[in-house]
C-alpha cells in the first residue's frame, strides 16, 4: 500500500527554520513507522536524519512526533496512522537535524535527582541487600523507563520551561526514592521540591498517554509530589 | 555533542505545542488557563467598579447601567462558564493530586466533570439570559 510522509527537515548548514518534506513509500500495514523512515533514507533521500538503534521498543532513541502525539517509530504501525503520516522532532528540545534534536539538556534534568542507589551502611551481614517482592513491586512500574524522553517533550509545562526537571528524571527519581535499600529520598525530594521541581506538574497525563512502555508517569509524580508533602508534614 | 553546535531553536516551543494532540486531559488544561486568565481580567474590571463607591452612591449606581445591557448579559454567560469550568477542573485536579491511584479513571473523571458542567452551566445561561426575550 502507498503512504505518504510529511517530514520536518532542518540542514543547520542551510535552512534557516525547518520545512516539511513530502514522500511516497510503499509499504505493508503491518509495517512500522521506521520501516517506511528506512525506506526513505536508503532509497530516495539519504540526508534524511533520524536517530535509531535496537528498532526494537528497547533503546528509545526514535522518538518522535508522529501524527501530532509523541511515540517510538519503531512501535508504531503505519496501518494505524493512516495513508498520510506527519513526522516531527519531538517538542522542546534544540533541533540539530531533521528529527534528531540535542538530547544533553533531558539528560542533565535526569543526573540532577541522582538516579543510582545511594546507601553507606554496609549490606547485612556483608552479603545482598534482601527485598521482599512488595518492596520490589513497589516501584516496580518506573524501573521500565527507557529514557526516550516522550513523557517529557509531550509536557506542556517543559515546554513553557526548559529548567523544568520533567515526567522522566521524575519517574526515575521514584524507582529510587521508593526504593527499600536506597538512603538518598531526601536528597531527592529536596531537589523535586524547587521551582523547577514536581510542583510544575499540572496533572495534564499527556505523559501518561505518550510513554511507549506504558508507565503510569502521573501517578509516579503524584506519588513523589505526596511524599514531599507528608515528609514535610511529620 | 556540544551546545555550540548550530541547532534549530524553536522562539516558542508552547504555540507549536498547541498543535499536540493531546487528549482530554490536555484540552482541560488549556481551557483551565484561558478561564484563569479570563477570571483575572474580570476581577480587574470589578475591583474597578467597586471602587468607584468611593466618590459615592450615585457614581456607582450611575455605572450599573454597564450590567443590565444585553451584551452585558452576554458576558456574565462567559464569566459563569469560566468561573464554573475553572472552579470543577481545580477539584478534579486536586482529587487526582492527592490520589494517584485515580490515574486510571482519568478520562471518566472529565466526563463526570463535564457532566456536572453542562447542566449547571446551561441552567444558569438560561436564568442570565432570559430577561432578553421578554
Amino acid at each position: 500500500m502507498r503512504y505518504v510522509f510529511r517530514i520536518q527537515r532542518f540542514n543547520p548548514e542551510t535552512d534557516k527554520a525547518p520545512y516539511y518534506k513530502e514522500y511516497e513509500v510503499e509499504l505493508e500495514p503491518t509495517d512500522r513507522v521506521l520501516d517506511g523512515l528506512n525506506q526513505i533514507k536508503w532509497n530516495i533521500d539519504g540526508t534524511l536524519t533520524y536517530r535509531r538503534s535496537c528498532a526494537h521498543g528497547v533503546c528509545g532513541s526514535d522518538a518522535m512526533r508522529i501524527n501530532g502525539t509523541n511515540a517510538l517509530a519503531c512501535k508504531v504501525l503505519v496501518r494505524d496512522v493512516g495513508p498520510k503520516v506527519t513526522i516531527e522532532p519531538i517538542l522542546g528540545l534544540p533541533v540539530i537535524r531533521d528529527l534528531v534534536v540535542d538530547m544533553d539538556p533531558f539528560f542533565e534534568q535526569y543526573r540532577s535527582i541522582s538516579p543510582f542507589l545511594i546507601n553507606d551502611e554496609p549490606p547485612p551481614h556483608g552479603r545482598e541487600r534482601l527485598q521482599s517482592i512488595e518492596e520490589r513491586e513497589r516501584y516496580d512500574d518506573t524501573t521500565k523507563c527507557i529514557l526516550c524522553a516522550a513523557c517529557t517533550t509531550s509536557c506542556p509545562s517543559f515546554w513553557a520551561n526548559e529548567n523544568y526537571v520533567g515526567p522522566a528524571a521524575i519517574v526515575n527519581a521514584h524507582r529510587f526514592i521508593f526504593d527499600s535499600r536506597d538512603r538518598g529520598a531526601a536528597r531527592r525530594l529536596e531537589v523535586l521540591n524547587s521551582r523547577t521541581g514536581v510542583w510544575r506538574c499540572h496533572t495534564i497525563y499527556n505523559c501518561t498517554v505518550a510513554c511507549p512502555r506504558e508507565i503510569q508517569v502521573t501517578k509516579a509524580i503524584g506519588e513523589v509530589k505526596q511524599a514531599i508533602l507528608y515528609r514535610q508534614s511529620t | 555533542m556540544t551546545s555550540s553546535r548550530t541547532v534549530y531553536r524553536r522562539g516558542r516551543p508552547i504555540l507549536e505545542g498547541l498543535r499536540y494532540r493531546g487528549r482530554e486531559g490536555m484540552f482541560a488544561w488549556l481551557l483551565h488557563r484561558a478561564t484563569g486568565v479570563g477570571i483575572v481580567l474580570f476581577l480587574l474590571v470589578h475591583i474597578f467598579d467597586i471602587f468607584l463607591i468611593g466618590f459615592g452612591p450615585d457614581v456607582f449606581n450611575k455605572l450599573l447601567f454597564l450590567y443590565k445591557a444585553w451584551w452585558a448579559r452576554i458576558l456574565e454567560v462567559f464569566l459563569l462558564f469560566g468561573v464554573l469550568f475553572h472552579a470543577l477542573n481545580g477539584a478534579r485536579i486536586i482529587v487526582q493530586d492527592f490520589w494517584p491511584r485515580l490515574w486510571r479513571y482519568e478520562r471518566q473523571l472529565i466526563w463526570a466533570e463535564m457532566a456536572i458542567f453542562i447542566p449547571i452551566f446551561l441552567w444558569g445561561a438560561y436564568v442570565f439570559l432570559q430577561p432578553l426575550f421578554r
